[in-house]
């Protein structure tokens, strides 16, 4: 388990203001953010490689604030996998095992590399070194070498970010294996939202050296607390209204845009901001009977294509994402009009 | 490849090749300077082989080569023990009057050598601000060969700091954190990560280093004379009994630094 508490560090152009996290052992917490919000810091912060100018940093119900990261048995993984260059793959996954205190005698250390480099599909590599090998496989040998010395925590510095696709998705999966083999809580630093989804138990939202909001996968990119959150998380529908009326939790809001969405939300009144994701709605020729709670007429502005899918944009302030498919059963065209239907569950309701 | 190497005829080889030709035909102007003046020397030294060869059984002539070369490598060896340290400081943390420090290492490179030599004169001769205590603990400086380790040293410093921490800056910080975070102490760091990386640079600043004070003169001049090396004794025959005296010395000592220098690039470009 991780604590971090009321954390500020300034360093370069990068900094850290009032963070305050628990991660949970076991769990895959992912950190999210966009380039330059201070991600790869706070890691490095809770690595050791940076004193914090004020706050806590806690580890299994220890104050490791200034323990020096040799302390720590915190596994570190940068993007561009820091292998050690002069090693061979065998020496550098031995390397750690070299540092423990009650140093095992060279067998058993070799026995121990030997079996991280089959689970990991790497026996094959131990004589070669590092320039020799391809991404992916450099990406394994940092991965076996970090958890060759059986850390409780494994901190990942946008892992995958350099990767090819295929590779890409291949580790994704590895990664997934060690936190379930090893039962490691496992912090991933990303600005990919898909590798966010697929693996995080809990995402945290990081810009600007802030933690913006921390949830569930599920929550944060359905119901963002605010608008920079939802535009982070691509919600391109953002409307502005007023809560009109509540019944048994189902509000009623009059958008400015005209017309009235009805939301899931427990909102009594006042204005608010309403997020729908494009993909939530539903774009069909005219008006039908269906468990959907809204129901749109608008006339269509734009059409975009973006690879299979198709981005339509009305002049009742929505945008819709369909498939091209849809797009060219349905025959769409600039000027026609449409109705879109998106239910109450979908609309996630902010003070505004 | 090579089949499509052949195909290609001489003029579009050169054109290809533009660059690269202007370059060596520039570049070749100072290695002709260098070639030319130490090839002379050899040439005239060879009509006079008999010359040489009473230079090479000269016992005063071998002594003050391996004084040269000797004491030399004591510089270097003290410049590594202090410099290396140096250089690692200099190249991982920045403070205030960094600048300073940096400067103060580069100042050697500036100062002609005589400036140096009375500089240091005046600190380490018997009356001098270190000379006199160390005088009364029995350690004499000038004309001994404390003396001339230490202007070889002053004078020798820069290359290996300036080679070192150039060195130091091109090991990525970033594996001496994953180092750190696998358990291993930071004097476990440097030993097996950090130095053996930038080793190659080090050696490079320690051969010039060392090749600085194997050549200096001036310095060595001034704090001391005696016991006598070889720049001193090839500029002590050269005024007394002219060029053919001072000649052979300078070959004999040229050819045996050559020698050694090629052993060292040859043994570094292995450790790469």
């Amino acid at each position: 388990m991780i604590e971090v508490r009321d954390l500020y560090k300034d360093w370069k152009e990068f900094a850290l203001n009032d963070i305050n996290l628990e991660i949970e052992k076991g769990e895959y917490f992912v950190i999210l953010g966009p380039t330059g919000a201070g991600k790869t810091l706070l890691l490095e912060t809770i690595a050791g490689f940076y004193i914090p100018d004020r706050g806590e940093v806690w580890i299994e119900g220890d104050d490791v604030t200034i323990l020096p990261p040799e302390r720590r048995r915190v596994g570190f993984i940068y993007q561009d996998y820091s292998l050690f260059p002069h090693l061979n793959v065998e020496q550098n996954i031995e390397f750690g095992l070299k540092s423990r205190k009650k140093s095992a005698s060279q067998d058993t250390n070799r026995k121990r590399v030997k079996e991280i480099m089959d689970w990991l599909s790497i026996s094959h590599l131990a004589n070669r070194y590092p320039a020799t090998l391809s991404g992916g496989e450099q990406q394994k040998v940092a991965i076996a070498r970090a958890i060759a010395i059986e850390p409780s925590i494994l901190l990942l510095d946008e892992p995958l970010s350099a990767l090819d696709r295929r590779t890409k998705d291949y580790l994704r999966e590895e990664l997934k294996r060690v936190k379930e083999e090893f039962g490691i809580t496992m912090v991933h630093v990303t600005h990919d939202q898909t590798e966010a989804l697929v693996l995080a138990d809990r995402i945290a939202v990081m810009m600007k050296g802030r933690i913006m909001q921390v949830g569930t996968p599920h929550e944060i990119f359905n119901k963002p607390l605010n608008e920079e959150l939802a535009d982070f998380v691509g919600i391109e529908n953002v409307l502005c209204g007023v809560v009109r009326n509540n019944v048994n939790g189902i509000a009623e809001i009059e958008v400015d845009t005209g017309g009235t969405i009805f939301a899931v939300s427990e909102y009594p009144g006042g204005a608010v901001k309403v997020f729908i994701r494009p993909e939530d709605i539903i774009l069909s020729e005219s008006r039908g009977v269906s468990s959907a709670r809204n129901e749109m007429m608008g006339g269509i502005t734009e059409l975009h294509d973006i690879g299979p899918l198709t981005r339509v944009k009305m002049d009742i302030g929505l945008i819709a994402l369909i498939t091209k498919q849809s797009r060219e059963s349905l025959g769409l065209r600039n000027g026609d009009e449409v109705c879109a239907t998106f239910k109450a569950t979908s609309v996630h309701v902010v003070s505004g | 490849m090579r089949v499509q190497e052949a195909r290609m005829g001489m003029k579009e080889k050169l054109k290809r090749e533009k660059l690269f030709i202007l370059s060596l035909f520039l570049g070749f102007f100072l290695v002709l300077l260098v070639f030319i003046t130490l090839g002379n020397l050899f040439y005239k030294q060879a009509e006079d082989f008999s010359g040489l060869i009473a230079a090479a059984t000269d016992l005063v002539v071998l002594k003050s080569i391996g004084i040269s070369i000797s004491m030399a490598l004591v510089s270097t060896l003290i410049a590594f023990f202090f410099g290396v340290p140096l250089a690692y400081f200099l190249a991982r943390k920045d403070f205030m009057g960094k600048s300073i420090i940096e400067g103060i290492v580069d100042v050697p490179l500036m100062i002609p050598h005589v400036v140096a030599g009375i500089a240091l004169y005046g600190v380490f001769m018997r009356y001098g601000m270190i000379g006199a205590p160390l005088r009364k603990l029995g350690i004499v400086i000038t004309d001994a060969y404390p003396g001339i380790v230490i202007a070889m040293l002053f004078m020798s410093l820069p290359y290996l700091v300036d080679t070192a921490r150039e060195g130091f800056k091109k090991v990525d910080p970033r594996l001496e954190n994953v180092a750190r975070s696998l358990g291993a102490s930071h004097w476990r760091t440097f030993r097996e990560i950090t130095f053996p990386l930038a080793f190659p640079s080090i050696l490079s600043g320690a051969i010039l280093s060392w090749g600085r004070a194997i050549s200096e003169f001036s310095a060595v001049l001034i704090l001391a004379y005696h016991p006598i090396s070889a720049p001193i004794l090839i500029y002590e025959k050269f005024t007394s009994f002219g060029l053919a005296a001072s000649r052979p010395i300078s070959v004999l000592l040229i050819s045996i630094c050559l020698v050694i220098f090629i052993a060292l690039r040859v043994l570094q470009r292995r450790s790469k």
